[in-house]
C-alpha cells in the first residue's frame, strides 16, 4: 500500500513538474503573468510532495520492507536505524528520489525570492529547473522505482514490478535484506554524496538563470548578480563534497592515499575546475564589464560537466569503484545530455552578438588579464581530465583496445598547471584593475619573495632536498606570505586612518569587502591543503612486513610492534578482525596505540581493510592490517604509510569552510548590486540590433 | 613473429615454474625478495579484473595471486621492465597505469598540450585585441572610469600616502 | 573545446567556428553513445557469427598436439569455449561436470571443448587444471583479447559454436550438471550441416 502511494506521489509529481514547464512556456510567450504564476506556484508544490514521497520510502527503509526490492537491495535488518536512513541515497533508485528532491528545494528557494526587477527571468528559471526535475523524476518514475516490489508469479518465478504482473502473483517477502555496500557506511560516505549531489544541484541555479539571460536577451550581468550566492554555494558543497569524498576514501578504501585520479573523481573534479573559474571570471564581469561571453561559456560547460559526469558514473559506461551498477537509464540519459548541450550552444551562438564586453583592457599585469590567465590555466587542466576520461573509451572503440589513463599521467600534466595557478594566486591579490606594472606589483611582491625563499632555503637545509617539493614550498610560502601580507597591510592602513586597533581594523575590513577577504582565507586554505597534497605525493613512504606477536616494523621515525589480535563480532553483525599494535617513535619512546582492523560484512559478503591513523601535524602513520594465519608463528601481515603533512589537508579544509561562509555571508543589502553599478548598466546602451 | 614470441614467452615461463620449482627444494639460493619490492613494482601495474585499482593495494585473490608472480619473477632475478612486459603479453595493456605512447595512444599525450597552446594563443590575441582597441572606442574606454571598489581604493591611496 | 568560441570579437560567431563547435560536438555525441551502446549491449547473443580467434595453449593441455587453437581449424564441429580462472569460486563448481562432459564427447570427434584462462596465473592454473582432473584443450586468453572478443562480464561464462560458426548458446554463470550440458551439446550435434 505504502508503495503505491509513494509511487503516486512521484507521479503525480512528474506531472506537476511537467505542467509547470508547459505553463511557464505558454504564459510567457502569451504575457499572461497569472499562468506564469501558476507555473511558480507549480514548482512551489514540488517540494512538499518529493518530500512526501521521500518520507514515505524512508519509512519502507526502516521498517524492513524487504518486498520493496530497494529496500531489499540497500538495507538489512542489522543495519542501524540511521544507516536505513542513509541507505536512501545508497542506490540508484533512491539516490535519483534524493537528487529530485534536493533539485525541487533549490529551484523552490530560488521562485521564493522577489522578482520585481527581474520578472522576464522567472518563466525561463522555472522552465530549467521544473524541466531538470521533471528528468530525474522520470527517470524514477519509467525506469528506476524505487518503490517497485517482488512478486511471485503462479509459476513460482520471482519478478520486480511496480504493480501485479498477473492477477495471480503475489507480493513476496524476502525475510532480510542485501545490506548496504559496506564501502557506503562509512560516515564520510554517508555526508559525502549529499554534499557532492547539493553541489550539482546549486549549479542548476546560476545555469537556469544564464538560459534565461540568453533566451531573454537581457545580456547584462543582472543574471551574475542574482546568482553570485549561488554559484558560491555550490561551490561550497561541490568543494566539500571532494574533500569528504577524499577522506572517506583515504579511512575506508586502504591506498594510504585520498585521490586516485579514478574516472569518477575527475568527473566531480571536472565541474569544479569549470565553477572556480566562473568565481573568478565574473568578478571581471561585475567590475569590468567584459567575457560576458566567456562567462556564459563558462557556466554552461559546468552545468554540462555536472550532467555529463553524472552520466558517465551512473550508466556503466565508465567502470570504477566508485561507478553505480549498470543501469537502464543510460539511453534516455543520453538523450537529456544531447538535448541540453545542443539547445545552450545553439542560445549561446544566436546571443553571441550580444555578449560583447563593455570596456577595454589597460594592461597585461592588470588583474583581470591575471584573472584569465587562471582561467586559461583552470580550462587546461580541465582539457588534460577531460581528455583522460574519454580517452579509453575513445580507445576502445578505434583499437578495441582497453587502456587505463592513472596517476602518473594526471600528476605530470596537471602538476606544473597547479603550480603556476599557485603563482598567480601569489601575484593577483597585489595587482589592481586595469592598469598595473611589474613595477608596481614587484613593490609589494618583493618582501613576500624573498621572505619565501628564506623559507625555501631553511627547509632545504633541514627537510628535503626534492627540488619539486621545493618549489612547492616556496610557492606555498609565498602566496601564504603574500595574503597575509595583504592582510596585514590593509588592517595597518584602516588602523592609522580610522583609529582603530589593528584587530578591529581587521574585523572590520572583511566586514567591508567580505568577498575579497573571504576569497584571501580561501587562498589560505588552498596553500594549507597544498601543503598536505604536496606532503603526500613528494614524501610518502611505505613498507609491508609479516610480524610474529611481539615483532616489530620500523619505518621512518616510526616503529610498530605487534601485541595483539582478536576476534569479535560487531554490534551490526560485521566480523571484526583487530589487531593491537604499539607505535614508539625511533628512539624507543612508546607512543600509543593503534588498532588496525578487517571488517567482514556477512550480509554483502564483503571484506574492509580499515587503517589505524595517529595523525599529528608532521605526519600520518597509517597502519593497514593486511593478512594474519589465526594459528602460526608468522602472524599477521601489516602494511604501514608515512603520509607527511597530509592532515594540513584536512586543516585547510576547515579554514576554507570559514572563507566561503565569509565570502557568501548576506550583505545588508540583499540585492548586492550598488546603485552604482545599476546606473552603469542603465547607461549602457542596449547591445541587442 | 608473434606466435615464435609466444612460443619462447611460455618455455620462458614453464622454465621459470620449474626453476621456481628447483628453488624452493634447494632451499631458495636467491634472497626471497621483500614485500616492499614487490610492492614496488606492483604499484605501477592496474589489477585487471577490478577498475583502476593498483595491483599493490587491491584485496582480491585475484590480486594476491599476481602479487605472488611478481614476487616470484623476482627472485629469478627478472628485471622490473621484464615483468611489465610479461604482464602486458598477458593481460593487455590496460594493467600498464599510462597507455604505452604508440598508434592512436599518441593522442593522449599529444591532445591536451596542443589544445591548451591553442587556447593560450587564441586569449593572448584576444588580449592584445582588447589592450589596442581601435581609436574610437578607446575614446570612450579613457572617457568613462569603470567602477572601482571604492573602498578598496580610498585604501590604496591611503597607502600610498603612507609610502 | 569551447575555448575556440572565445575568439570572436566580431559581430557573430564566424561560419567555420560554427561549423568546428557542432562537428566537435556531435563527435563527442557519438563517442558517448557508442560507449554507452558498448557498455549496454553484454555479451554476444546467440546467433552471433563468431569471428576466428587463436589462442596459445598451456603445455600438456594441447589440442590435437597443436600449441594454438583456431577456430577455423574446427569448424563442422561443435565448439564449446568456457572462460574460467583459478581465483573464481563459482568455476570450481562446474569444473568436474565440464571435464565429465568432455570424456562423454571425446570419442566422438564431433565436439571440441577449450578452455580459456581469464587473467589468471599460470603455476595457480595448473594447479586447477590438476585438481579437477581436466583433460580437454587450455590456455591462458592472452591480452584479454578472446574474452573481449564474446565481451564477457565475468568468469565463468561458456559459449557453444556450432558446425558453421554460429554462437548457439551461451552460458553465463556455472553449470549445475553434466546433464546440463550435455542438453545444449545434443541438439547442436543433430542440426544439419
Amino acid at each position: 500500500m505504502l508503495a503505491e502511494i509513494g509511487y503516486g506521489i512521484i507521479v503525480v509529481a512528474f506531472i506537476v513538474a511537467l505542467y509547470s514547464v508547459g505553463a511557464a512556456i505558454y504564459g510567457e510567450r502569451t504575457k499572461s503573468p497569472a499562468v506564469v504564476e501558476s507555473a511558480r506556484r507549480a514548482m512551489l508544490l514540488l517540494w512538499p510532495l518529493i518530500s512526501l514521497a521521500a518520507g514515505t520510502l524512508i519509512y519502507l527503509l526502516i521498517t524492513n520492507h524487504f518486498e520493496v526490492s530497494f529496500v531489499y537491495e540497500v538495507t538489512s535488518r542489522e543495519m542501524p536505524t540511521y544507516l536505513k536512513i542513509t541507505a536512501w541515497w545508497g542506490g540508484q533508485a533512491g539516490s535519483l528520489v534524493f537528487w529530485s528532491w534536493l533539485m525541487s528545494a533549490f529551484a523552490s528557494l530560488v521562485t521564493l525570492r522577489k522578482w520585481e526587477r527581474d520578472r522576464e527571468f522567472l518563466p525561463w528559471v522555472i522552465v530549467v529547473t521544473a524541466l531538470t526535475t521533471a528528468f530525474f523524476l522520470g527517470l524514477v518514475v519509467f525506469y528506476e522505482n524505487p518503490f517497485a516490489r517482488y512478486w511471485q508469479t503462479a509459476g513460482g518465478q520471482i519478478v520486480t514490478s511496480m504493480f501485479a504482473p498477473a492477477a495471480t502473483a503475489t507480493v513476496y517477502f524476502p525475510s532480510d535484506g542485501n545490506g548496504l555496500n559496506p564501502l557506503l557506511r562509512h560516515p564520510g560516505m554517508i555526508i559525502h554524496p549529499p554534499m557532492l549531489y547539493l553541489g550539482f544541484v546549486s549549479f542548476v541555479i546560476p545555469y537556469a538563470f544564464a538560459i534565461a539571460a540568453l533566451i531573454t536577451g537581457r545580456t547584462d550581468d543582472r543574471w551574475i548578480r542574482i546568482t553570485r550566492r549561488w554559484t558560491l554555494i555550490a561551490w561550497l558543497f561541490l568543494s566539500f563534497g571532494l574533500v569528504l569524498g577524499s577522506r572517506w576514501a583515504y579511512d575506508v578504501l586502504g591506498w594510504g592515499g585520498f585521490w586516485g585520479w579514478d574516472p569518477v573523481e575527475i568527473a566531480a573534479l571536472m565541474p569544479w575546475l569549470t565553477g572556480t573559474a566562473f568565481l573568478h571570471s565574473v568578478m571581471i564581469q561585475e567590475k569590468r564589464g567584459l567575457l560576458k561571453q566567456w562567462n556564459m561559456i563558462l557556466i554552461i560547460l559546468t552545468y554540462s560537466l555536472v550532467i555529463f559526469g553524472t552520466f558517465l558514473t551512473r550508466t556503466g559506461v565508465l567502470s570504477s569503484v566508485h561507478a553505480f551498477a549498470q543501469s537502464s537509464i543510460g539511453p534516455v540519459f543520453f538523450v537529456f545530455i544531447g538535448f541540453t548541450f545542443i539547445t545552450s550552444i545553439a542560445l549561446l551562438i544566436y546571443r553571441w552578438p550580444d555578449l560583447r564586453g563593455e570596456t577595454e583592457m589597460k594592461s597585461l599585469l592588470s588583474r583581470e588579464a591575471l584573472f584569465l590567465l587562471n582561467n586559461l590555466l583552470f580550462m587546461s587542466v580541465l582539457v588534460i581530465c577531460f581528455w583522460g576520461v574519454v580517452f579509453p573509451i575513445i580507445s576502445q572503440i578505434f583499437t578495441g583496445q582497453t587502456v587505463t589513463v592513472g596517476p602518473p599521467f594526471y600528476d605530470r600534466a596537471t602538476a606544473p598547471l597547479f603550480a603556476a595557478l599557485m603563482f598567480l594566486m601569489g601575484i593577483a591579490p597585489l595587482s589592481t584593475w586595469k592598469r598595473s606594472t611589474v613595477g608596481t606589483i614587484g613593490r609589494v611582491l618583493w618582501k613576500s619573495a624573498l621572505a619565501a625563499l628564506v623559507i625555501t632555503v631553511i627547509l632545504f637545509f633541514t627537510y628535503t632536498h626534492n627540488i619539486i617539493a621545493l618549489v612547492g614550498f616556496y610557492l606555498i610560502a609565498l602566496v601564504l606570505l603574500v595574503t597575509l601580507y595583504e592582510f596585514w597591510r590593509a588592517a595597518w592602513a584602516r588602523s592609522k586612518a580610522t583609529k582603530e586597533n589593528v584587530v578591529a581594523a581587521l574585523w572590520n575590513l572583511f566586514g567591508r569587502d567580505r568577498r575579497r577577504y573571504g576569497g584571501y582565507v580561501i587562498h589560505i586554505s588552498m596553500m594549507l591543503m597544498a601543503i598536505g597534497i604536496l606532503g603526500i605525493n613528494a614524501f610518502q613512504i611505505q613498507t609491508q612486513g609479516t610480524l610474529a606477536l611481539n615483532n616489530s616494523l620500523t619505518l621512518g621515525n616510526y616503529s610498530i610492534k605487534y601485541e595483539s589480535i582478536a576476534q569479535f563480532t560487531a554490534a551490526d553483525n560485521r566480523q571484526v578482525t583487530r589487531a593491537v599494535v604499539n607505535v614508539y617513535d625511533k628512539n624507543g619512546n612508546y607512543l600509543g596505540q593503534l588498532y588496525p582492523r578487517i571488517d567482514y560484512y556477512p550480509d554483502a559478503q564483503q571484506n574492509m581493510t580499515i587503517p589505524g591513523e595517529r595523525p599529528t601535524l608532521q605526519d600520518d602513520l597509517y597502519v593497514l592490517l593486511v593478512d594474519w594465519q589465526p594459528a602460526s608463528a608468522n602472524g599477521a601481515t601489516f602494511k604501514i604509510f608515512v603520509n607527511p603533512l597530509v592532515n594540513w589537508l584536512w586543516i585547510g579544509s576547515l579554514i576554507f569552510f570559514v572563507g566561503i561562509i565569509i565570502a557568501a555571508w548576506p550583505d545588508r543589502d540583499p540585492e548586492y548590486a550598488s546603485a552604482r553599478s545599476r546606473a552603469r548598466h542603465a547607461e549602457q546602451p542596449s547591445a541587442a540590433d | 613473429m608473434n606466435r615464435n614470441l609466444r612460443i619462447a614467452l611460455y618455455v620462458l615461463a614453464l622454465g621459470i615454474v620449474l626453476a621456481g620449482l628447483w628453488a624452493v627444494t634447494v632451499h631458495a639460493q636467491n634472497p626471497t625478495p621483500t614485500d616492499d619490492e614487490v610492492n614496488r613494482i606492483a604499484h605501477q601495474l592496474y589489477c585487471p579484473v577490478c577498475e583502476n585499482t593498483p595491483l599493490d593495494v587491491c584485496p582480491t585473490e585475484a590480486c594476491r595471486q599476481w602479487r605472488d608472480l611478481i614476487r616470484q619473477q623476482l627472485s629469478e632475478g627478472w628485471t622490473e621492465a621484464q615483468i611489465k612486459q610479461y604482464f602486458v603479453q598477458q593481460y593487455g595493456v590496460r594493467v600498464l597505469s599510462e597507455p604505452p605512447a604508440s598508434g592512436l595512444n599518441w593522442l593522449v599525450y599529444v591532445l591536451p598540450p596542443l589544445i591548451i597552446l591553442a587556447g593560450a594563443f587564441l586569449l593572448f590575441r584576444a588580449m592584445r585585441g582588447w589592450i589596442k582597441p581601435p581609436a574610437d572606442s578607446s575614446a570612450v574606454g579613457s572617457g568613462e572610469e569603470a567602477p572601482k571598489d571604492e573602498y578598496v581604493e580610498r585604501l590604496e591611496e591611503e597607502l600610498k600616502k603612507r609610502k | 573545446m569551447n575555448e575556440t568560441a572565445k575568439a570572436a570579437p566580431r559581430r557573430s560567431v564566424p561560419l567555420w567556428v560554427q561549423i568546428i563547435i557542432w562537428a566537435l560536438l556531435v563527435g563527442l555525441l557519438v563517442i558517448v553513445a557508442i560507449g554507452l551502446n558498448r557498455s549496454q549491449q553484454g555479451q554476444v547473443q546467440p546467433g552471433a557469427n563468431i569471428p576466428s580467434f587463436s589462442m596459445p595453449l598451456f603445455s600438456g593441455y594441447e589440442l590435437n598436439g597443436k600449441t594454438q587453437f583456431d577456430l577455423a581449424d574446427y569448424h563442422g564441429k561443435v565448439v564449446m569455449v568456457n572462460f574460467w580462472a583459478s581465483w573464481c569460486k563459482p568455476c570450481e563448481q562446474e569444473a568436474a561436470d565440464l571435464e565429465q562432459a568432455w570424456q562423454y564427447y571425446k570419442d566422438s570427434g564431433k565436439v571440441i571443448f577449450v578452455g580459456a584462462d581469464y587473467v589468471d596465473t599460470e603455476p595457480e592454473a595448473r594447479a586447477y587444471l590438476q585438481k579437477f582432473g581436466i583433460t580437454f584443450a587450455n590456455g591462458p586468453d592472452l591480452g584479454t583479447k578472446v574474452s573481449q572478443l564474446f565481451r564477457i562480464k565475468g568468469v565463468p561464462e561458456t559459449y557453444f559454436i556450432d558446425q558453421n560458426g554460429v554462437l548457439k548458446y551461451a552460458q553465463i554463470g556455472p553449470f549445475s550438471s553434466v546433464d546440463e550440458i550435455k542438453a545444449i551439446i545434443d541438439p547442436l550435434l543433430k542440426q544439419q550441416q
